[in-house]
């Protein structure tokens, strides 16, 4: 079931951008809905530039966390400190005006609208002009229009995707959404990037593709990833450090090596005789 | 300029003639991230002439060999003039080939500076590096992904052109020199053609001979420097480097580089080129997605396209042939202009062109007659790389489908007894590079080049090609027999993408069947067929029996040509992966090796032949060793019009 990726960034020691000072924080967190315990006393950290997995069987609250860091869901403990700022209460909005932009796992993009559009979506917070001066096509609007337009045919090009810019995202095989998703999260210029599960439903091609569209991400931009995912094929190729959870606890914390011999982690996968 | 052009001998001399000519006209437009971006003649002239002067810092001299290794782009084009300014031979390269065929190419002709479009193409280069210890110099253009690479050989195209701009003011005088010193006899290109049989042969041309032939085919033509052209073909193949690179030079008119092959129709539409070249191959894919297309339209569309074709057939044949045409038809076919073919035409980016031509490899008449009856002046083109590519051509109003039309001004041409074409002609290659045992083979004494070709000149002054002389072959009981006719008709199939005729010395003649992925697809979803992909697809007895009702469709068409009838294929294989030049069953240019094919496919055509049905088959070379099973079925024959009367 593991796929090889073919990461000459991997293997070779140098990295374009080399991991700074933890750019996130996780400190005690506990997330419960009603009487169901999420997450219970989670803390890792998530280091500038590097690829941080969150991997775990079904149910072990890999979304809960990431819904955490991109503050759809509040902890009723611990707290998030990002880029040495504690965040108590972090809404969606004020993630991604610091940089946190993320996808789904279940596609969430405007099914009716064009690649260029969906993407053009994603420069939101890029645009300033009133309403009134883009339905006046004024100077700033168009000069606007004209910048961000440049900025999402960058991300067209280095997603390989000039062929379907003008295609109804509905039109497009799985494979290519989830590429397209990833192309609006990008447009925003995110310093983190949160990715639901990228991989989900692919054939290992279209997971190949997208592995190498992750790493051309963190080496070209510096972004820093934090990915869920539940392929450990996928995960252990791509990361530099993996956390695993388990019924809404972390059960392991380290490189894809140590993750890997890890016998709590080797447990909760395999399973126990009882 | 009447004296002006007996100086324009090189490239470089017509890229600075251009330059003060038409300066600010555009030679390359380009689309890159979505925006098409011009570059003029004099922009050209300048990055050229600056990158000749840092590329002569860093040692480049004349007659050293420079190749090139990457898709059509303006940077390409731009160092091909500038090795070419100091008086280095350019070796283009396919872009899609693997690093062997690469490796081999370098090392025969003693590259010592290669220019790569990006990093995959610099991956394979320096994965060959160590074999090739002639390079010195690898200049990328793309720098994507390349900030790990740390190998002293590298360096960026940008920083070269930046050094070379820096130059340029204080070496005009050098540069100007050096540019003088070209000659038109000097070696311009070596082309690597793959060849159908054996290794790959480096053609050497000079500038003189391509541009002789180029300026007669453009006079022909009657090119402008308005014209526009798409380059879209590896500019590894010489037909793509004379429409895209020596035509331009001598005519001055502009090329279009699409953003990627992905995106070449929708960029065709959006310039609307008006002079095209295209092999067999193109157009089959674009005449197969009109028939898919259109047998997805309403029955009324459907209706209206099958009726406007088949008058524009009718009145195209008429006009032809040189008969008049009645008024009737000639009304409809006004009419059927303006209501279906003139928005085809527009669908496939080719409402504007004037002239167009097909190279490469034959062509099936009835895929040729599809694009005229469209309305859009498609004629065939006869030569090769060793021939300067211009031999012979159809002429408007002298258009006969089965023909390559009439030999070009210049082109002698001569058949042996045995019916090899040979030709003479200003545009005739200089030597294989290296190999002057093999060129003195190919051409003789007198100045004759031996094509390989086997065809005659009919009593019209027409030349028709009937195959390679290699192939040109007889079934046991003496029939003539030539596969690729067989094979060209199975092609034109929308379900058929490529099909291997076997027959030479057989009782009878039996084919291997590759399917058309896309279409036949769509066919089983149209059908309710499920299935696990190519390999389990081409195994269906749906399938086969939907390629059986294709054949018999054939078998009918040649039982009609008394001279055919005994070539009706009798028994076929649908073969459960893909033809490809990665396999090395095809050249470059999708052209079939057939010594290899029969040695590959050995177990398949023998149980044929031994009237098996079915057999355990491993594909050898290959990863996907697994032995398949594969099946093998009857075609159905129809009894010739000879056959049955004498029976």
């Amino acid at each position: 079931m593991t796929i090889s990726v073919q990461s000459s960034i991997l293997q070779s020691a140098q990295r374009a951008f080399a991991f700074g000072s933890p750019i996130l924080e996780l400190d005690s967190i506990s997330l419960r809905f009603g009487g169901v315990q999420a997450l219970t006393n989670i803390s890792f950290n998530v280091l500038e530039h590097e690829i941080r997995a969150i991997i775990g069987p079904n149910g072990a609250g890999k979304s809960s966390m990431l819904n955490v860091i991109n503050g759809i869901y509040v902890p009723q403990e611990g707290s998030i400190t990002f880029r040495g700022e504690r965040l108590s209460e972090m809404a969606p909005t004020h993630a991604a005006r610091l940089g946190i932009a993320r996808t789904f796992q279940n596609i969430a993009l405007f099914r009716g609208m064009s690649v260029l559009d969906n993407i053009m979506a994603g420069r939101n917070l890029h645009m300033h002009a009133s309403f009134v001066e883009v339905a006046l096509q004024l100077p700033r609007a168009r000069r606007e229009e004209a910048e961000n337009r440049a900025a999402v045919e960058e991300i067209i090009e280095f997603l390989e995707i000039e062929h379907i810019r003008k295609t109804p995202v509905a039109r497009l095989p799985y494979g290519l959404q989830k590429r397209v998703e990833l192309g609006r999260a990008l447009a925003a210029e995110p310093t983190i990037l949160l990715l639901d599960e990228p991989m989900a439903g692919m054939n290992i091609e279209e997971k190949q593709d997208m592995c190498r569209f992750i790493l051309d991400v963190n080496d070209h931009y510096g972004t820093t990833i934090v990915l869920i995912e539940h392929d450990m094929g996928v995960v252990m190729d791509i990361s530099d450090r993996v956390v695993v959870l388990d019924y809404g606890k972390k059960i392991g914390d380290g490189t894809p090596d140590e993750v890997r011999s890890d016998q709590n982690v080797i447990d909760a996968y395999l399973g126990v005789p009882h | 300029m009447t004296t002006g052009n007996l100086d324009l001998d090189t490239f470089p001399k017509l890229l600075m003639h251009h330059s003060r000519e038409r300066g600010e006209r555009p030679a390359i437009r380009e689309k890159s991230r979505g925006i098409w971006r011009t570059v003029t003649w004099r922009e050209l002239a300048e990055e050229a002439a600056a990158l000749a002067a840092a590329a002569s810092e860093r040692g480049m001299q004349r007659g050293a060999h420079v190749a090139l290794l990457g898709d059509n782009r303006p940077r390409l084009y731009a160092a091909m003039c500038a090795a070419q300014w100091l008086g280095a031979i350019v070796v283009p390269l396919y872009q899609d080939a693997a690093a062997d065929e690469i490796a081999s190419s370098i090392d025969s002709a003693k590259v010592t500076l290669v220019f790569a479009e990006n990093q995959e193409q610099v991956d394979k280069l320096l994965e060959i590096l160590p074999r090739c210890p002639t390079v010195r110099c690898i200049v990328y253009d793309k720098d994507r992904g390349m900030r790990h690479y740390k190998q002293p050989e590298l360096v960026s195209y940008a920083s070269l052109l930046q050094h070379g701009r820096q130059l340029a003011a204080e070496k005009r005088d050098f540069l100007q020199a050096e540019a003088a010193r070209g000659s038109g006899q000097d070696s311009a290109f070596v082309f690597y053609t793959s060849g159908t049989t054996g290794p790959a042969k480096g053609v050497v041309l000079t500038h003189a001979s391509l541009i002789d032939r180029a300026r007669v085919a453009a006079s022909m033509g009657e090119l402008k420097d308005t014209d526009v052209a798409m380059a879209y073909l590896p500019p590894g193949w010489i037909g793509q480097n004379l429409f895209g690179y020596v035509q331009p030079m001598v005519v001055g008119y502009c090329i279009c580089c699409p953003e990627s092959s992905d995106t070449m129709l929708a960029d065709m539409r959006e310039m609307g080129p008006t002079y095209f070249l295209a092999t067999p191959r193109v157009l089959e894919t674009l005449a197969k997605q009109v028939s898919l297309r259109m047998e997805e339209a309403g029955g009324f569309n459907q209706g209206l396209y099958r009726y406007c074709m088949a008058v524009a057939r009718r009145v195209g044949a008429r006009t032809l042939a040189g008969e008049t045409v009645s008024i009737g038809d000639r009304l409809v076919s006004m009419a059927s202009d303006l209501l279906m073919r003139g928005p085809l035409r527009d669908v496939l980016g080719m409402s504007k062109v004037r002239v167009a031509y097909t190279a490469g490899d034959a062509i099936n008449p009835d895929l040729l007659m599809f694009f005229r009856a469209l309305g859009i002046n498609l004629k065939q083109l006869y030569g090769s790389t060793e021939t300067g590519f211009f031999v012979a051509m159809q002429r408007d109003g002298a258009v006969k489908p089965d023909t390559v039309g009439s030999p070009i001004d210049g082109v002698e041409l001569k058949m042996t007894p045995q019916r090899e074409i040979l030709v003479r002609s200003p545009g005739l290659f200089r030597e294989y590079h290296g190999d002057s045992e093999r060129t003195a083979r190919a051409i003789d004494a007198e100045g004759w080049f031996h094509t390989g070709d086997a065809g005659y000149l009919g009593p019209d002054g027409q030349l028709r090609i009937l195959d390679r002389m290699a192939h040109v072959g007889a079934l046991k009981d003496g029939t003539p027999y030539a596969p690729r006719l067989l094979e060209n008709k199975l092609k034109f199939l929308p379900y058929i993408r490529e099909a291997v005729a076997f027959g030479d010395g057989r009782d009878m003649v039996c084919a291997l069947i590759d399917i058309e992925m896309a279409a036949t697809s769509r066919w089983a979803d149209k059908q309710s067929i499920s299935y696990m992909g190519h390999a389990d697809l081409a195994s269906r007895d749906e399938v086969y029996a939907l390629i059986a009702d294709c054949i018999a469709k054939v078998n009918a068409q040649l039982a009609s040509e008394p001279a055919l009838a005994q070539s009706q294929i009798q028994r076929f294989v649908i073969l459960n992966n893909e033809l490809s030049a990665d396999d090395g069953v095809l050249t470059r240019t999708g052209k079939l090796r057939r010594d290899v094919i029969a040695e590959r496919y050995r177990a398949l055509v023998d149980a044929m032949y031994d009237g098996r049905t079915d057999v355990r088959f491993e594909a050898g070379g290959g990863e996907e060793a697994a032995p398949t099973d594969v099946k093998i079925r009857d075609a159905k024959v129809v009894a010739s019009a000879q056959t049955r009367r004498a029976a």
